[in-house]
């Protein structure tokens, strides 16, 4: 039994707005992969739910007349890889997704959910991070749109105002158009884990030159980052060997990594640099590109 | 909140309406009111997989499910495989390949193996090992549990 004192399923999003405006306590869930076990664990314990699992397109995928790409935050994560304008638009995000835990959490855990939780291991965030994604956010007063850097506030952080909450995740036209993309998750098993660092690399290649290079990182840091310095250092720049393992030094600048029982500082940022490394030459492939020296 | 309430669900084919707790688990139901006792309790955390149902024809870990959240679905469970007298493919394959030892896996395993082959019909070792990625067994080293999906597989293929 789950330790849970009431559980609210409203219908429509309207109806979900209304009510975490009047009980802004609730706890808000998703697939319940997080929330419930949290439950399991004596946090969280009592506490009253907010299921937004009811709420009808909170799950879509679509494009927009803009050209952006509309992920409703609902999805769940075996939707996404499997979809067909993710894996013709962001297949970067679907190698993200399908990395995350086993086909029965993937079947009921939501991106929307992966993202709220403020877990800086969560794989769709440093992937997101790269696309330049953008999260759109409602209370029963209104909405508002965020960039994904301005969401993660510190560790299990982030900034959602009281009642607010996240409906869609949005990739602008510009965030993943003609972008090759590669994501390296890097944990002891490869399912069922947390990842040690995960690394999301994206680059648009001219003449195996690199017109934008957007690298985000998970677990460098209390939250997730750009690696603003190694995106600069690449513009503009011809793809060779020696630049991608500048680049990979430089995508050290943003971290703050940290020992844990997981892993150590000086670990953690060789790991940073090589898989930086490979994550960007893959998606230079990917991209069009060659770094072959 | 109201001390139980109804559940109609189907499970296994058959309708079902029961009072239950209202935060139940799927788990909960399926074991103690139905008194399906083949899908266990391995972690209750959603890491083993040893209590993996089909919920409306996806694989989903059933502790992690609130049992209201099933109101009007479809449930499968391990009882739900086997045709009358006549074994799955699957479980005849595990029977052969000696695919479970202590046997406490082995109801989730055959439940996210049925999904897996549904799935992907001619699943190779890297896909059925992502597709079991959610089940863990501590006793086979997974081998045995491979070999009888592939051989479970080639049977559905040649039927």
């Amino acid at each position: 039994m789950f330790d849970i004192c009431e559980l609210c399923e409203p219908e429509t999003l309207a109806e979900a707005k209304a009510l975490f405006r009047a009980n802004p306590e609730l706890k808000v869930i998703a697939g319940g992969t997080d929330v419930l076990i949290r439950m399991q664990h004596g946090n969280l314990a009592g506490a009253g739910l907010l299921s937004l699992r009811n709420i009808p397109h909170l799950d879509e995928i679509q494009l927009l007349a803009d050209g952006t790409l509309s992920i409703g935050a609902m999805a769940p994560f075996t939707r996404i890889f499997e979809h067909e304008l993710i894996r013709k638009l962001v297949p970067v995000l679907g190698e993200a997704s399908v990395s995350m835990g086993g086909p029965q959490v993937r079947n009921v855990a939501t991106i929307g959910g992966n993202l709220c939780n403020g877990a800086v291991s969560a794989d769709s965030a440093s992937t997101l991070f790269a696309l330049d994604a953008l999260l759109k956010l409602e209370t029963a007063e209104g909405e508002r749109i965020i960039p994904m850097r301005d969401f993660y506030a510190g560790p299990g952080k982030v900034n959602l105002l009281p009642g607010e909450l996240l409906v869609a995740i949005l990739i602008p036209r510009e965030g993943y158009e003609g972008m090759g993309g590669h994501y390296i998750k890097f944990a002891p098993r490869k399912a069922m884990d947390i990842a040690t660092l995960g690394v999301a690399a994206v680059c648009k290649i001219r003449e195996n030159r690199f017109v934008e290079l957007r690298i985000g990182l998970g677990v460098a840091a209390p939250v997730p980052v750009r690696c603003f310095e190694a995106e600069d250092y690449a513009k503009g720049r011809e793809v060779t060997w020696e630049c991608v393992q500048e680049i990979a030094r430089l995508a050290l600048k943003p971290a703050k990594a940290r020992s844990s029982w997981r892993a150590s500082k000086d670990y953690r940022e060789h790991l940073i640099e090589v898989l930086a490394q490979r994550a960007v030459a893959e998606a230079v492939k990917r991209g069009g590109g060659c770094c072959a020296d | 909140m109201a001390e139980r309430i109804d559940l109609n669900l189907k499970v296994n084919g058959a309708d079902h309406s029961v009072s239950v707790h209202p935060f139940a688990r799927l788990l909960d139901v399926l074991r103690e009111d139905l008194r399906l006792t083949g899908t266990k309790e391995g972690c209750g955390e959603g890491e083993c997989g040893a209590c993996s149902v089909l919920l409306n024809g996806r694989v989903v870990n059933s502790c992690l499910v609130p049992a209201v959240q099933a109101q009007g679905a479809e449930v499968v469970t391990v009882e739900g495989l086997a045709e009358g007298e006549n074994l799955s493919s699957l479980q005849a394959a595990f029977l052969v390949h000696n695919g479970a030892q202590c046997g406490f896996c082995t109801p989730g395993m055959l439940v996210s193996a049925t999904d897996l082959i549904h799935r992907c019909p001619n699943p190779s070792d890297d896909e059925i090992r992502d597709g079991l990625a959610g089940n863990l067994c501590r006793c086979t080293g997974y081998a045995k549990i491979l070999d009888a999906v592939h051989t479970a597989a080639e049977r559905e293929a040649a039927r």
